[in-house]
């Protein structure tokens, strides 16, 4: 994992009294509110419905175990012990003071962690896919990459006012999309070019919210070294010519449409024309020694415990149905990856408490070298698990609430906080999660349903992906009550789509009777090899309304 | 004479105007007793008019294109961007391209909203002087300036990425 040096030491400390110094202002009075906006917006700080909520970066994922133990002393101290995981790797806390965020940057920044950038106008934290560098079929471990566009983009003096928020993900995985790199500003698909040389294919304007897009390329092939350079004249492009009259209208996808993706991608070739050779350039030393901090822990050279395994599945079935669900295949023998689930029924998706992050760290520690990763769907990866610890691992994680084996079926949701903590919300998304789980909570049913992804969004804004959800719930507002619109279709993945609206919406309390006849029409017409998105695409729309609206 | 913060965090007092657009059908009203910023279309159009007169300067509003005096920004003595709300972020582009595509020399100026908390950023982007707007404490402004000791990209104040001073 990165490690800070002086620089990054110095930068983070010097963040930290400029926020200091910042917020003292504005309670002094000698900042406005709309002035201290989009300084505290890029500390991650946002004022909700009920208090203040802090969103600390994580960036593309990763955590040690000492950052997690200070995190989890941070929501003691100062607020009510619990944090949530969210859809973009980071974490956030509900119920900071105003005036206590600084302290808190101060003791993040202890352990190599801030906020920066983390809201506002800016580019975001560079999202991943959850096993890199574990995983057997990546082109290369993305991490690096997303470093050093963590480094490029923080305080960039000349794109912090940009017109809307700006997210780039990476993905390096040839077979699966774990990061959702279509549906983000820039995408960064990772491949090697007919001479083997490493490169990304660039996607821009991809984006959810209001306007659901799926990111066209704009370029195939993006040598390493253009890394930078291609980036500033992306962002050159948007921040001239994004719109800014009109909020809605200004995220680089509407720029993208308006000039189509072709003529997008002449201005920002022109552009780059120019700057491709500056000091921006990254050069062969600089990518090597970022690799450095991304090398592999200490691997044991081990077998497969494929005997073992097999014998403790025959004899304890819920570990079995974890280890089908929940684990999966390392790229070094004798090793496994475990996504410890934070979907359990009750539990809003991704909440925990002060002490299950301590519980985390703990495992992380015993079972996987310290270091864990968040997922974007709001679960935790130990990635470098001993295959002849499974069961003793299973066995811990059981009681803490983490073994739920239902890792991308129909009750692992995605869900946004809305109406119980968000002021923007339509309607409650957290007890519709809730009534789902409780209507499906038979796991060999869940099971032999394969994999969905149900994502629910409080409204258009979309924090909960709905859009992309094979199933996708939003909340709406009907003459000032709660209803759900529900969309059908919807892929983050390489396969990635919008989903098609059902048709009128629903009252919070049949949405469990909707899920249930849309399961029905795919039970009833699927064919073996089928999940449910192939289903849906072969038989299309028509007859889940014949049955949801009958 | 509005104050002007030097790059340094110096202050010193001037007194070039800014000229604003002229409305339909009205005149560029240019002092006769004061260095001005016309709009940069206009000293174009005007361009034999202005050659030579080191009292006249260009400035541009957020959305204009710098593009448009590409080869003759050397013979400006002075140039003004505009930041019509401190949150419109297109000056820093434009300052970047004048400075480094078009390398432009002299004095390049922040009008506008412009506020306490930007100010590094500007000077980062090659602007080395700023007009504060007035109800701000120019007392602050080098404090402003100086929040961080460096930065991780190359920009018009450095050559010098942090990946290339780290190798
Ligand atoms: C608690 C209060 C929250 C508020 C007020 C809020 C607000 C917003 C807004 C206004 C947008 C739309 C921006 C746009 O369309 O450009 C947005 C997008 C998004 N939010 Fe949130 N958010 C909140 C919490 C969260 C949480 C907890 C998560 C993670 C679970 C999250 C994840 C996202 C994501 C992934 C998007 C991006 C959708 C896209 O790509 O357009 N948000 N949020
Ligand atoms: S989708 Fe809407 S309701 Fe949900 S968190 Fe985002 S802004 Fe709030």
């Amino acid at each position: 994992m990165y490690v800070y040096d002086e620089h990054d030491r110095q930068m983070a400390a010097e963040r930290v009294a400029q926020f200091r110094d910042q917020t003292r202002r504005a309670l002094a009075g000698e900042l406005s509110e709309e002035e201290f906006l989009p300084l505290r917006l890029q500390n991650g700080l946002y004022v909700q419905r009920l208090a203040p909520m802090l969103r600390i970066c994580v960036p593309y994922g990763m955590l040690r175990s000492d950052q997690l133990r200070r995190l989890a002393r941070i929501t003691r101290d100062y607020d009510k012990g619990y944090a949530h995981f969210t859809t973009r790797q980071n974490v956030q806390l509900n119920w900071p003071a105003l005036e206590d965020v600084p302290d808190i940057l101060a003791e993040l920044a202890e352990v190599e962690m801030h906020a920066n950038q983390t809201s506002g106008n800016c580019i975001r934290n560079t999202t991943t896919d959850q096993f890199s560098g574990v995983q057997a079929d990546e082109i290369t471990d993305p991490r690096p990459y997303c470093e050093i566009i963590r480094q490029w983009s923080t305080f960039h003096p000349e794109f912090a006012f940009l017109p809307r928020k700006f997210k780039v993900a990476v993905n390096a995985s040839e077979k699966t999309d774990r990061a959702a790199i279509r549906i983000h500003d820039i995408g960064l698909q990772m491949v090697r070019n007919e001479a083997g040389e490493l490169g990304f294919r660039v996607h821009v304007g991809g984006g959810l919210g209001r306007t659901p897009m799926v990111g066209p390329v704009i370029r195939e092939f993006l040598p390493e070294l253009d890394l930078l350079t291609y980036l500033e004249a992306v962002l050159r492009v948007y921040n001239r010519y994004g719109r800014r009259d009109n909020k809605f209208k200004a995220r680089i996808k509407i720029l993208v449409k308006a000039l189509t993706p072709e003529g997008f991608a002449e201005k920002v070739e022109a552009e780059w024309a120019h700057i491709k050779d500056s000091p921006t350039r990254l050069t062969p030393e600089a990518i090597e020694r970022i690799k450095g901090f991304f090398t592999e822990p200490p691997y044991e050279a081990l077998e497969n415990a494929s005997d073992l395994l097999a014998r403790q599945r025959f004899e304890n079935r819920g570990f079995d149905q974890w280890l089908s669900h929940n684990v999966d295949v390392h790229k070094k023998p004798g090793y496994a990856i475990v996504s410890l689930t934070l979907k359990k029924t009750g539990t809003p998706p991704g909440d925990v408490t002060d002490r299950q992050l301590e519980q985390i760290a703990d495992l992380a520690d015993e079972y996987s070298f310290g270091e864990v990763r968040v997922t974007h769907q709001q679960n935790v990866v130990l990635a470098d698990v001993r295959q002849d610890r499974l069961l003793e691992l299973w066995q811990a994680i059981t009681p803490m609430g983490f073994g739920t084996a239902n890792l991308n079926t129909l009750t692992d949701i995605i869900c946004c906080p809305g109406g119980d903590y968000c002021a923007l919300a339509n309607a409650k998304s957290i007890p519709v999660a809730e009534a789902i789980q409780r209507r499906f909570d038979d796991l060999d049913y869940l099971y032999d349903l394969g994999n969905i992804d149900l994502n629910i969004s409080g409204c258009m804004n979309a924090c909960g992906h709905h859009h992309v959800g094979n199933i996708g719930v939003l909340g709406v507002d009907k003459k000032g009550e709660e209803f759900y619109q529900v969309s059908l279709g919807g892929s983050s993945h390489h396969d990635a789509d919008i989903g098609k609206i059902l048709g009128p919406s629903f009252a919070r309390e049949d949405m469990p009777d909707v899920i249930a006849k849309i399961i029905d029409v795919y039970v009833d017409h699927r064919t073996e090899e089928e999940e449910f998105l192939d289903t849906y695409r072969r038989v299309g729309i028509k007859p889940f309304k014949e049955r949801v609206y009958a | 004479m509005p104050d002007v913060i030097k790059a340094d965090g110096s202050v010193r007092q001037d007194n070039w105007v800014v000229v604003p657009r002229p409305e339909e059908g009205e005149s560029l009203a240019i002092p006769s007793d004061q260095p001005a910023l016309i709009p940069a279309d206009l000293w174009l159009a005007g361009y034999g008019h202005f050659t030579g007169n080191d009292q006249i300067g260009v400035w541009f509003d957020s959305h204009d294109e710098p593009e448009i005096i590409a080869d003759k920004v050397n013979e400006l003595p002075l140039i003004g961007v505009n930041f019509p709300r401190f949150v419109d972020g297109r000056g820093y582009s434009i300052a970047r391209l004048l400075r480094e595509r078009f390398g432009y020399r002299n004095e390049l100026r922040a009008i506008g909203d412009v506020l306490l908390d930007q100010l590094q950023f500007m000077k980062r982007c090659g602007f080395d002087s700023y007009v504060l707007r007035a109800d701000k404490d120019i007392s602050q402004a080098a404090k402003c300036l100086n929040f961080f000791s460096q930065g991780y990209q190359a920009a018009t104040d450095t050559d010098l990425p942090l990946f290339r001073r780290r190798a």
